[in-house]
């Protein structure tokens, strides 16, 4: 179970990371973020069978810090709507060098 | 006075520092937010944090001189390597405070939440130089990290600052992934999250051809890299920095810098020194490209944020000559190169806000033509922050000592870094082509009839300006208290693996001095 486990996570994590990198709707990066976060939370319970309880309280750890990411994330994602009026990040292009 | 951080009582009292200053943190954002927003209420809560900062650097300090000392084992260190970091972070936290009292009263930014925001993620970098367990480090960086994706954004009526903010974000949630997963694989190779027994069972069964040991050091390099902006993981970097309000961009560049790269060098000597034949290839490049592409693009910036924000990522590959060094002495250069670029930094950015117009329109080179004759002592500081950055003797002040010890701990390393010592050298060479451009503007560049009068700039803001160059400048001279410091403030690796060059050199007593 636990190579399955890792593998799975595995893949998991590279879905996440090929969407962050390949699409341009923040919304959608962000989703893939909380994919990768996920897929780690997997790997950690996965190994947590092996090496005991702390792997499972690293995942409640990362389950609360994502959720305060997460309510800081959408606010920025808000206050750059309300300039542009989209959260395409093509759109988004006033910095630049 | 030893502490046993194993035990609850030992463990709070190794945390008084950064407990204070999340109470008195806590204590601001009540007071922020009992009164409605106000330019004055913004300045009184400002006023209180600068406090706060004051009294928790009086607790380090008390630390420091009690030579409070922990057993190895625990979750967090009570050494002078987490202390010195702490005054680092703390002295960047103070300037930035300061500087931004002036620039929100000028910008119009109401917001006295800031100066809370700003306390907060210092609380996080605290953690992060006393971590001694990756959970610890990751909740550090979170800390941190969340609350500077807030401030990048606290400008709500600039779409820059939003722009900023959202890029900042997504690449740090982003690289903050990739830290995370590093971490659960180096996890599931030692079977611990504490840097001290992963040490021990990395160097014990000689994991270093372990290929999920190496994955996670590989992740976590990623994930430090985004962290410390070194190329090529710098790609936000500039466009961050430029968007940010300027006091926050200084913040960034100097104490959100140096937390990440403090917990990186406990984390690379401390757990991984018993691989180090294994990343040391890989840390290597990351400092020479980084060290060649953040120089040269910087030669080409014409707006000032930007052109610190390249020269940041340069120095960040600086830093990691240090690094790749290994040794106690490269340790101890990179505390001193931290504290003397984070000076010349804030300061910096600091005379940007001084002479910044509002809306943060006049932010070219060019703007600062003429500064000579305009404001003659602003224009000395700010050659003193530039030469600094470059590392100029003398008038450079401890930017010079800082170079030459980095330089010193690499070639005095086991294994002497000479290819990337001439690279420091040659990639130093080619910095002076911008730096020196900015000097040069100030001096000899007429000020042009239709430019805007200059604003008055702010009592905090010139004090704090004239206190970094007077620093800089001092230290240069007298540099044995704060070498001395530095020297005993060094990360020791855990482990006796032969592999771990750490263990053989250590920076003799004399050596230090012959800087000058």
């Amino acid at each position: 179970m636990l190579a399955e486990s890792l593998a799975l996570s595995a893949v998991l994590f590279s879905i996440g990371a090929i969407g962050v990198l390949t699409r341009r709707n923040a919304i959608v990066i962000f989703m893939c973020v909380e994919l990768m976060l996920n897929a780690v939370n997997l790997t950690f319970v996965a190994l947590s069978k092996v090496y005991g309880m702390a792997g499972q309280v690293f995942v409640i750890f990362v389950m609360t810090v994502a959720a305060a990411e997460a309510a800081v994330g959408l606010a920025i994602i808000i206050a750059i709507f309300r300039h542009k009026q989209t959260v395409n990040l093509e759109n988004i292009n006033l910095l630049k060098g | 006075m030893p502490i046993d951080v194993t035990l609850p009582g030992g463990l709070t009292l190794a945390l008084v520092p950064d407990l204070i200053l999340m109470a008195g943190a806590m204590v601001l954002m009540l007071w922020s937010a009992w009164r409605p927003d106000s330019a004055s209420h913004q300045r009184s809560v400002g006023i209180g944090a600068l406090v706060v900062t004051l009294i928790t650097t009086a607790a380090v300090i008390w630390f420091v001189a009690s030579g409070a000392a922990a057993k190895q084992g625990g979750i967090v260190a009570v050494d002078s390597f987490r202390w010195a970091a702490d005054l680092i972070f703390l002295l960047a936290t103070f300037i930035a405070i300061a500087i931004s009292i002036d620039y929100n009263t000028r910008e119009g930014i109401d917001a006295p939440e800031l100066h809370v925001l700003v306390l907060f993620a210092t609380s996080g970098m605290m953690i992060l130089a006393a971590a001694r367990d990756l959970m610890i480090i990751f909740l550090g960086i979170e800390l941190m990290s969340i609350a500077v994706y807030v401030l990048a954004g606290l400008n709500r009526r600039s779409a820059r600052s939003a722009e900023a903010a959202i890029k900042y974000f997504l690449l740090g949630a982003f690289s903050t992934a990739f830290l995370l997963y590093g971490i659960a694989l180096v996890y599931g190779a030692t079977g611990s999250t504490n840097l001290a027994v992963i040490g021990e069972t990395v160097a014990k069964y000689r994991l270093g051809d372990s290929p999920m040991l190496l994955a996670g050091i590989a992740l976590l390099l990623v994930g430090f890299g985004f962290k410390v902006a070194a190329a090529p993981f710098h790609m936000w970097t500039p466009d961050v920095y430029e968007g940010a309000p300027t006091p926050i961009t200084g913040y960034m560049a100097a104490a959100v810098k140096a937390a990440a790269f403090a917990a990186f060098l406990r984390v690379w000597i401390e757990g991984f020194s018993g691989a180090y034949l294994r990343w040391h290839l890989a840390v290597w490049w990351l400092a020479a490209i980084t060290m060649v592409l953040g120089n040269v693009v910087a030669l080409a910036q014409q707006n000032l944020k930007r052109l610190l924000a390249y020269s940041s990522i340069a120095h960040s590959g600086f830093v990691l000559v240090a690094l790749v060094a290994g040794t106690p002495a490269g340790s101890s250069a990179f505390l001193f190169y931290l504290f003397a670029y984070t000076l010349a930094t804030m300061g910096a950015f600091a005379v940007i806000v001084a002479l910044g117009q509002p809306g943060e329109s006049d932010l070219t080179i060019d703007s600062y033509s003429g500064l000579w004759n305009d404001r003659p002592w602003m224009a000395a500081a700010m050659t003193v922050f530039m030469l600094a950055l470059l590392g100029f003797p003398i008038v450079g002040g401890i930017g010079f000592l800082a170079k030459w010890y980095v330089l010193q701990a690499a070639l005095q390393a086991p294994a002497p870094q000479f290819k990337l010592a001439t690279l420091l050298v040659i990639t130093t060479t080619i910095s002076a082509g911008y730096y020196l451009q900015v000097v040069r503007v100030m001096y000899m560049k007429p000020r042009p009839a239709n430019a805007p009068a200059r604003l008055p700039a702010g009592r905090l803001t010139q004090i704090v300006i004239g206190a970094a160059a007077i620093l800089i400048v001092a230290l240069g001279l007298f540099p044995d208290s704060i070498a001395g410091f530095a020297q005993r403030s060094v990360a020791q690796p855990t482990t006796t693996a032969p592999a771990a060059p750490g263990r053989m050199a250590v920076m003799s007593p004399g050596s230090a001095g012959a800087g000058r």
